[in-house]
């Protein structure tokens, strides 16, 4: 099959290996691993491993990297902070409204609360993005109120927001389709001279997706295309360790962020628990997208902390050790121990930061409870650019068909 | 088979370029110099160049479309041309393509993808349903997607398997898409600048099998529209609807027919998504009969949709069942086999006159 150096050649998994933030190299083209290499990033694609870039701990300290750091003002540490709460606060009455009956389904964001504000925050507002479904807090850092997400699980709508204003696509339930368009967006800004060397107006475009996603044709063509395009994508896998109810070894034998090897583009594993980590390395790569150094993968390691919707039961799939343990690393709690410790942040602020999510969460609540539903004519609104005689008659007749209820006092 | 006749075959009353059947083929006559002899091949290369020529945003994708011109040679020189950003050699994967189609179109593109052959549509498949017909809709007109999928269709080319064939019906079932087929260099040329001038996706279905056939183009006529069937000869026994590469065989039964003393109305159909049946519901309530030819199967298909139509709309004027000639609903078989699959001459002319005789 091949040279038995290629099956012993040392397997480039230390942090040394991560092209630092000058470099635009991409990676080396990795080597086949031995057994016991398979072994250790098997352990590494449950465990983080060594090459997890981490810029604050569980236990809330600033701790180095020599590759990735962060210049960062007490006030911007509070500010990655009250979106965290913030947005956890619209999950968890989200997750409610659903118990109570008032959305048909919702898809919980708790736990992942530092890589999506990490990967938001880093965004520039000429930056465009691909969310999927879980995405409800990227989407707050793109301006998009909460209650916009509402019709999608409410079933009213599919999204309200403008995805061109708003920079921000709508989400995408078919696993792994995004990626590709996420792609061709970015393959059209560079079309567009929007990367180079003019800091002023470049772009770059970020592609969320889970670790389950990953095994999909779309996200491997995506792959291909963002490398032979040069691409400036950031490709943001979420690891959260479980697609439904299959763990990371149904999707992958190697740790996800080495796959970006073989495409011949960086790969990084960044602690997605860690905001500021995660803050820093996309800075990073979507700055390197903006340059022309794209694409990146970035898998942001990270843990779904409730089901993967509120139609799923995950006791009957994963332990409760590894709910706990994960609960000790917890994205909002290790910042908050970090203001305290630091005196970054008063109990006034933290008062302040609850006594707002309260109010959110009053307000989706509201919001939900009132929503109309959209006229019948909106089945038809909108199939198509311009007309579709037929489509029109169809209309018009389930209408009319409908209005002679209306006149005769039935129901429908 | 109809017992009588033996199988004719359309080269045996060749027409030598059409237009004699046409009813208003090109009907404005433009000035000297504009109109020449063009396959359907090169006239959808020169419709390809015009729409690019018009509209620096249209880029076209696809695999060996650059260098080689596609397998087809459609889009022959358009990179030299054009430069290998706006006729980009794509990484060979179908999703991939359209996948990213969709990604530039949001931009502000419009992009303009080959599919090698119709059999390898299906991994793109997935994009085309799940995104590219819906983004739209989804967001409420916010995002417009001006893709156009380009297809070589159907069958008679003595292809291997996945060659040879006719998904259209597939993409017609799916609402947000528009769907169309030329049958003749005329509509090939006009046609293919007027999807990519749409706003909606569209999915060309290109005959392959006619790609060398050759017709008068007049390029400063006034094009027909896209969306609208089109009478191609008039008469009063019967309708016949066809689209795509059933244009000429059904062109030639007519003729042949009418040397039988049958003046038969041809309709070709041209857009399969949205489907204009007025024309037909007009021709079906004077003939009183239809027959309606495509080479896909027919079960569940745009064949039977019409029939269906036609049965609802028609149902007092009609003196026969609407008739159907399409493919067996069978896979496409191996080429050897190709000719009995196919409505021909023989099939449709068999049709024509059960319809009569009803
Ligand atoms: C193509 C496709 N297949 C199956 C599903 C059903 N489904 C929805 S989410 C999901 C798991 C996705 O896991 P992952 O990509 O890790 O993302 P996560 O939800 O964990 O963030 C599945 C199988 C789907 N939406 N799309």
């Amino acid at each position: 099959m091949s040279s038995p150096e290629y099956w012993t050649k040392p397997w480039p998994s230390s942090s040394a290996d991560i092209p630092p933030p000058s470099e635009s190299a991409p990676a080396a083209v990795a080597a086949r691993p031995t057994a016991e290499q398979v072994i250790a990033g098997l352990r590494a694609t449950s465990e983080g491993g060594p090459d997890l870039v981490q810029l604050l701990t569980p236990e809330g300290e600033r701790v180095a990297h020599p590759h990735f750091d962060l210049d960062i003002t007490p006030e911007g540490l509070r500010d990655l902070y009250r979106d965290m709460v913030l947005v956890r606060r619209a999950d968890r009455e989200c997750n409610a409204l659903q118990r109570q009956g008032q959305l048909g389904i919702w898809v919980p964001l708790l736990g992942q609360e530092a890589a999506q504000i990490g990967a938001g925050r880093a965004m520039r507002p000429t930056d465009m993005a691909f969310p999927s479904y879980r995405e409800h807090g990227v989407a707050w850092c793109r301006g998009i109120d909460p209650t916009e997400l509402l019709g999608i699980f409410r079933g009213t709508d599919h999204g309200t927001w403008d995805p061109l204003e708003k920079r921000f696509h709508p989400y995408t339930i078919v696993i792994g389709n995004q990626v590709l368009n996420a792609t061709g967006y970015a393959m059209g800004q560079r079309l567009d001279g929007k990367v180079g060397d003019d800091h002023q107006d470049d772009e770059a475009t970020i592609v969320f997706f889970g670790d389950g996603a990953t095994s999909q044709g779309d996200v491997n063509e995506a792959f291909v295309w963002g490398a032979v395009y040069d691409a400036p994508v950031v490709f943001f896998c979420q690891n959260n360790q479980w697609a439904i109810s299959e763990p990371m070894e149904r999707q992958s034998r190697i740790p996800l962020y080495q796959r970006a090897n073989g495409f011949g583009f960086p790969g990084i594993r960044v602690d997605g628990n860690d905001v500021l980590a995660t803050l820093a390395v996309t800075r990073w790569a979507l700055e390197e997208c903006r340059s022309g150094n794209g694409p990146v993968l970035i898998e942001a390691f990270t843990y779904r902390m409730d089901a993967h919707t509120t139609s799923d039961d995950p006791t009957r799939y994963r332990l409760s050790d590894e709910l706990e343990a994960w609960k000790l690393k917890d994205p909002i709690e290790r910042v908050r121990v970090h203001l305290v410790r630091g005196q970054f942040a008063d109990a006034d602020f933290f008062a302040h930061v609850d006594a707002e999510s309260d109010a959110l969460a009053e307000r989706l609540r509201a919001y939900c409870v009132d929503m109309p539903t959209p006229p019948a004519e909106r089945i038809f609104s909108n199939v198509y650019a311009e007309s579709s005689p037929p489509l029109d008659r169809q209309r018009d007749e389930f209408l009319t068909y409908l209005a002679d209820f209306d006149h005769s006092g039935g129901a429908h | 088979m109809a017992e009588t006749r033996s199988r004719t075959t359309a080269q045996g009353t060749d027409t030598a370029g059409d237009g004699s059947t046409r009813q208003a083929a090109g009907a404005a006559g433009g000035p000297a110099g504009t109109t020449q002899k063009v396959t359907i091949a090169k006239a959808l290369n020169l419709g390809l160049r015009a729409a690019m020529e018009r509209d620096p945003k249209v880029v076209l994708l696809g695999e060996d479309i650059g260098k080689l011109g596609g397998v087809f040679r459609i889009t022959d020189g358009l990179q030299k041309d054009f430069g290998e950003q706006r006729v980009m050699d794509t990484p060979l994967a179908e999703s991939g393509i359209i996948g990213t189609a969709i990604g530039l179109a949001i931009r502000g593109y419009r992009p303009v993808c080959e599919i090698q052959f119709d059999g390898f549509i299906f991994p793109g498949f997935d994009q085309i349903v799940s995104q590219l017909a819906k983004l739209h809709f989804r967001t409420q007109g916010r995002i417009k997607v001006p893709v156009v999928i380009r297809v070589p269709f159907g069958g008679g080319i003595g292809a291997v398997e996945h060659h040879s064939e006719s998904p259209e019906s597939y993409f017609a079932h799916t609402a947000g898409l528009k769907v169309v087929a030329c049958g003749d260099p005329v509509d090939a040329y006009w046609m293919i600048q007027q999807a990519i001038a749409s706003d909606d996706p569209v999915l060309f279905f290109e005959p392959k099998r006619r790609y060398q056939e050759k017709a008068e183009l007049d390029t400063s006529a006034t094009p027909f529209p896209l969306h609208a069937s089109r009478v191609l000869q008039q008469g009063s026994d019967a309708t016949v609807v066809c689209y795509g590469p059933m244009v000429r065989t059904c062109t030639d039964a007519v003729r042949v027919a009418a040397e039988d003393g049958h003046r038969l109305e041809l309709i070709d159909l041209r857009s399969l998504s949205p489907l204009d049946l007025a024309p037909v519901f007009e021709s079906v309530r004077r003939t009183g009969r239809l027959i309606v030819v495509s080479e896909a199967p027919g079960e569940s298909s745009i064949a039977a949709e019409i029939a269906a139509q036609v049965q609802q709309e028609c149902f007092y004027s009609l003196e026969a069942p609407v008739l159907r000639v399409t493919g067996f609903d069978t896979p496409y078989p191996p080429a050897k086999l190709e000719e009995e699959f196919l409505p021909d001459l023989d099939r449709v002319l068999d049709a024509v006159e059960r319809s009569l005789r009803w």
